[in-house]
């Protein structure tokens, strides 16, 4: 491999080859794949200039149902935390029969299509669905109101929680516990002040990760959300009916306002597990 | 002489047939409910042409909520003709250069080959005993409609209660308005499209009503039995007009204008007219109506043009962003 | 019975509590997940075997599958190219502006698919930056499998990078190292001793990868354009077929997608089962 050149000093001189060729190709797909088009969406509302952007902004159609994309995914990582947790927790620390297959099971909504899932979950919820009937008998809803977009954000955001925790589960140093026993502690105890504390980062990435993918969530939810203006309609149905009226400008802001939104989640992430990393 | 005379038929068919058989495809963008329709249609056309000029036509059809289509075209989906559920979609499209700017005079009947309206699809035995609009706003009636912001039938099925309130006697713009807010309130689910809306009712379960486009309304009834629904005419509805038109644009980049032209003008001959009624669209033609008189009870039809003037207005006043729907829909009220 | 008050390990949890969190945990998995697999398959086969494959064997469904196929084979091995590439810059080497570049592929993870789809359409549609010329050159992206293709892409993009980032970061440097001391050229580096390590992370990479590229609905349904038996793919099939009152057909496509779900996790569960103790070795450097 040729010497690198001076000008190259901002990075650390390496004997591996093949740098150039990698990054190179690297940003090259990144930049004309998913930054340019980017860049689109983040012009375009420019076109109607601040005023029209902040229009869009306070317009409290928009903001219910940005309230609603991102409230219903806080409800749905929520949940997903806490029996993500116990999912894990049962997968890593007990035996039983058939425990491989549901582990095997938990990756099913990274596998299956939104859209299947969708119509599954609508039928699923629906007043005369397996699950949807005897709820009804309580006087519950489910399907078309904003308790059916929260059911189908936690099935999506399930499998982020447990394989964020299972391998930390795994490596879990069992010397605490054994040494919080010792003293005295009960069982409770030692999970609420040794364990949970041990977990509580990676129980952070992967609400997060689960939270983030719940946001922008369109084929699951589309066929359960009652789609009522104010009241159960999503953010990305907003933007597809604004462009449906040729409002492109208004679409694009409302996708910056998720991607800038979204963006900030992703870096607080990163340095959460900068931070997790840190603390090992 | 025999022989002759068959050699040189053999020759004229194969000189004929092979001269001009070349493979024509045009693409149909159309609104929700006209899959069944244009089935047939394309089918029937396809031979018509074939049997007159030799060529196999193709036609490829694309369905969604007319908005959504309207837009797909104007992005650059290469529609060489349109078939939409409002001349307002048609007019986006020519407002952006693609199509001619007279387009809707240029096929008869303002460029409409049939016409449909705004029928009530209730469950069998009308157990809410709705009749008439009015019944529709009754305490507890739910009302499926789709939202008329993705969807060109929700949006005749809101002038068509509008038209309603305002021509009742005793009415004004203030009532309809009302009217119209206390019928949206007793939604409980907009769909993005026409079929949304009746799987939501038909196969959900949800609502006591559905405000259906009648062909829509007739189609439910075939598929999904007809011992579950029934049709409730109100006296008074709206004549939607759903429009045609081909792309000027692209027909002329494709070099398909001719074999366009020959579509849409296929659409108001007798047999296209049949096929149309027999699909449950109003055909234009008299005859035609008169011989399917049985599936189109008379009703009042209040008229699109005397009642909303044009379009660019309607959409403005009513449908576009701020207009009334979106005040009809602002928490609080 | 003395079993119950056998003395456990400290570290164990009481008999009841495993029985009531295990319990807990299957109906959370049953009713969530479970449920809506069982429903798609009952909804398909309900009205027999003969009924769903008719439904399948039909020509618009058959090109559509044909579609889903092909966009899938395009988008899934570049971005493995493109995942191993940023894992080998990434891994291999320190820069100034790492972090950074991670976060931007990490980027299209979070954005909505509905989003993914109009930055195409902004880019390429007709009244987007591109559009005008491209269609004075015949060029169709958008509206047909061009910008399918890459609207797959953007969604599927970062899985393969994200699954070999941080394995060949645990991996460490010095085996390319040694390899390369000892006169080995880049390639052969690469082919003997890094992709032997990372065949496992590449697999699950892929294997995801490719189950939501065959999946993706939201930004597919942008950038279509719906024509039947041309650029509709298996999920936006299904959602025609459920517009059109065929329920078993929509059904019984979303079958077939579903069974490729759970082929893709018995092959993971597969891979993780006979291969546990490579795959733990490879991790632990």
């Amino acid at each position: 491999m040729a010497a690198l050149a001076p000008a190259l000093r901002w990075r650390n001189p390496s004997a591996l080859p093949g740098f150039g060729l990698s990054l190179g190709f690297t940003l090259f797909y990144l930049s004309a794949l998913v930054l340019v088009p980017l860049a689109a969406l983040v012009i375009r509302p420019w076109e109607i200039g601040w005023s029209g952007f902040w229009a869009v902004l306070s317009d409290p159609r928009v903001q219910h149902a940005l309230k609603l994309s991102f409230g219903a995914s806080l409800i749905a990582a929520a949940i997903n935390t806490v029996f993500g947790l116990i999912v894990a927790w049962v997968l890593v620390r007990y035996r039983f029969p058939g425990k491989r297959l549901l582990d095997a099971v938990v990756d099913l909504p990274f596998a299956l299509p939104t859209a299947v899932a969708g119509i599954a979950l609508s039928a699923l919820y629906a007043r005369n669905g397996w699950i949807g009937q005897p709820l009804q008998q309580f006087g519950i809803t489910v399907a078309y109101t904003p308790l059916g977009v929260v059911m189908a954000l936690t099935f999506i955001g399930l499998p982020f929680v447990v394989r964020t925790l299972q391998p930390i589960l795994v490596e879990l140093n069992r010397e605490s516990e054994e040494a919080a026993a010792t003293l005295g502690a009960t069982r409770f105890q030692t999970m609420r002040r040794v364990i949970l504390p041990m977990l509580a980062p990676s129980l952070l990435t992967g609400a997060a990760l689960a939270f983030a993918r719940a946001v922008g969530e369109y084929g699951s939810v589309i066929f359960i959300a009652g789609n009522l203006p104010g009241v159960s309609e999503i953010a990305p149905l907003l933007i597809i009916i604004k462009l449906n009226e040729n409002d492109y400008a208004g679409a694009a802001a409302i996708g910056v306002i998720m991607l800038a939104l979204s963006f900030v989640m992703l870096l607080t992430l990163n340095l959460l597990q900068a931070w997790t990393a840190s603390r090992r | 002489m025999k022989r002759l005379l068959s050699t040189l038929f053999a020759v004229a068919f194969l000189t004929g047939s092979t001269a001009q058989a070349a493979d024509i495809t045009l693409l149909n963008v159309s609104y929700d409910p006209t899959r069944e329709l244009y089935k047939a249609i394309n089918t029937a056309f396809a031979a018509d042409w074939k049997g007159k000029h030799g060529d196999n036509v193709t036609i490829n059809q694309s369905h969604g909520g007319s908005g959504a289509q309207s837009r797909s075209v104007i992005d650059g989906l290469d529609a060489d003709v349109v078939t939409l559920a409002l001349a307002y979609d048609i007019d986006a499209i020519a407002a952006k250069g693609l199509i001619a700017k007279n387009w809707q005079t240029r096929l008869p009947e303002n460029a409409t080959p049939y016409t449909s309206t705004i029928v009530f699809l209730v469950r069998k035995g009308n157990p809410w005993k709705i009749k008439d609009w009015p019944d529709l706003i009754k305490p507890g009636v739910q009302v499926i409609t789709p939202n008329p912001k993705t969807s060109g039938g929700a949006r005749w099925s809101f002038l068509a209660a509008w038209a309603y309130a305002l021509k009742a006697p005793g009415g004004n713009a203030d009532k309809a308005r009302a009217f119209v807010q206390a019928l949206y309130h007793h939604v409980p689910v907009l769909d993005t499209g026409a079929r949304g809306s009746t799987t939501t009712f038909a196969q959900r379960g949800i609502g006591d009503v559905l405000l259906s486009w009648e062909n829509e309304a007739h189609l439910a009834l075939k598929e999904q039995g007809g011992d579950q629904f029934q049709i409730v005419y109100p006296p008074v509805s709206i004549q939607a007009e759903p429009p045609v038109s081909i792309v000027d644009k692209n027909v002329d980049r494709h070099k398909t204008r001719a074999v366009a032209e020959a579509y849409l003008n296929f659409l108001y001959t007798k047999q296209a007219q049949d096929i149309e009624a027999a699909n449950f669209y109003r055909p234009r033609d008299p005859a035609v109506l008169a011989a399917h008189a049985s599936d189109f009870p008379k009703i009042t039809l209040y008229s699109f043009a005397e009642i909303f003037g044009d379009w660019q207005k309607a959409q403005a006043t009513y449908f576009a962003d701020k207009g009334v729907f979106d005040q009809i829909y602002k928490p609080g009220q | 019975m003395i079993q119950l008050f056998k003395p456990r390990a400290p570290t164990e949890d009481h008999v009841l509590l495993r029985w009531a969190l295990t319990l807990l945990a299957l109906s959370f998995i049953g009713v969530f997940l479970i449920l809506p697999l069982a429903l798609v398959f009952r909804e398909a086969f309900g009205d027999g075997f003969a009924a769903a494959w008719t439904a399948i064997n039909e020509p618009d469904a058959l090109s559509a599958i044909r579609l889903t196929l092909i966009t899938a084979a395009i988008a899934v091995p570049l971005n493995a190219v493109f995942g191993i590439a940023a894992s080998w810059a990434v891994a291999k080497f320190d820069f100034w502006g790492k972090g950074l570049l991670v976060t931007l592929i990490d980027l299209p993870f979070s954005i909505s698919p509905v989003v993914s789809g109009l930055i195409y359409v902004l880019v390429f549609g007709l009244q987007g930056w591109f559009g005008e010329s491209l269609r004075d050159h015949d060029i169709r992206i958008i509206f047909a499998l061009p910008g399918i293709v890459l609207a797959t892409i953007f969604v599927t993009f970062p899985f393969v990078a994200r699954e070999l980032i941080p394995l060949m970061s645990d991996q460490g440097r010095e085996e390319e190292e040694a390899a390369v001391s000892l006169g080995a050229s880049g390639l052969s580096t690469f082919w003997r001793v890094t992709l032997p390590n990372i065949k496992w992370g590449l697999l699950y990479g892929v294997l995801l990868c490719n189950a939501r590229a065959m999946g993706e609905f939201g930004a597919v349904s942008v950038v279509s354009g719906h024509i039947r038996g041309l650029t509709d793919t298996m999920p936006l099939h299904i959602e025609a077929l459920y517009n059109d009152y065929q329920y078993v057909g929509a059904f019984a496509v979303a079958s077939l997608l579903a069974l490729l779900a759970l082929v893709t996790l018995t092959l993971k569960s597969i891979l993780e089962w006979r291969y546990a103790d490579e795959i733990a070795a490879v991790h632990h450097h």
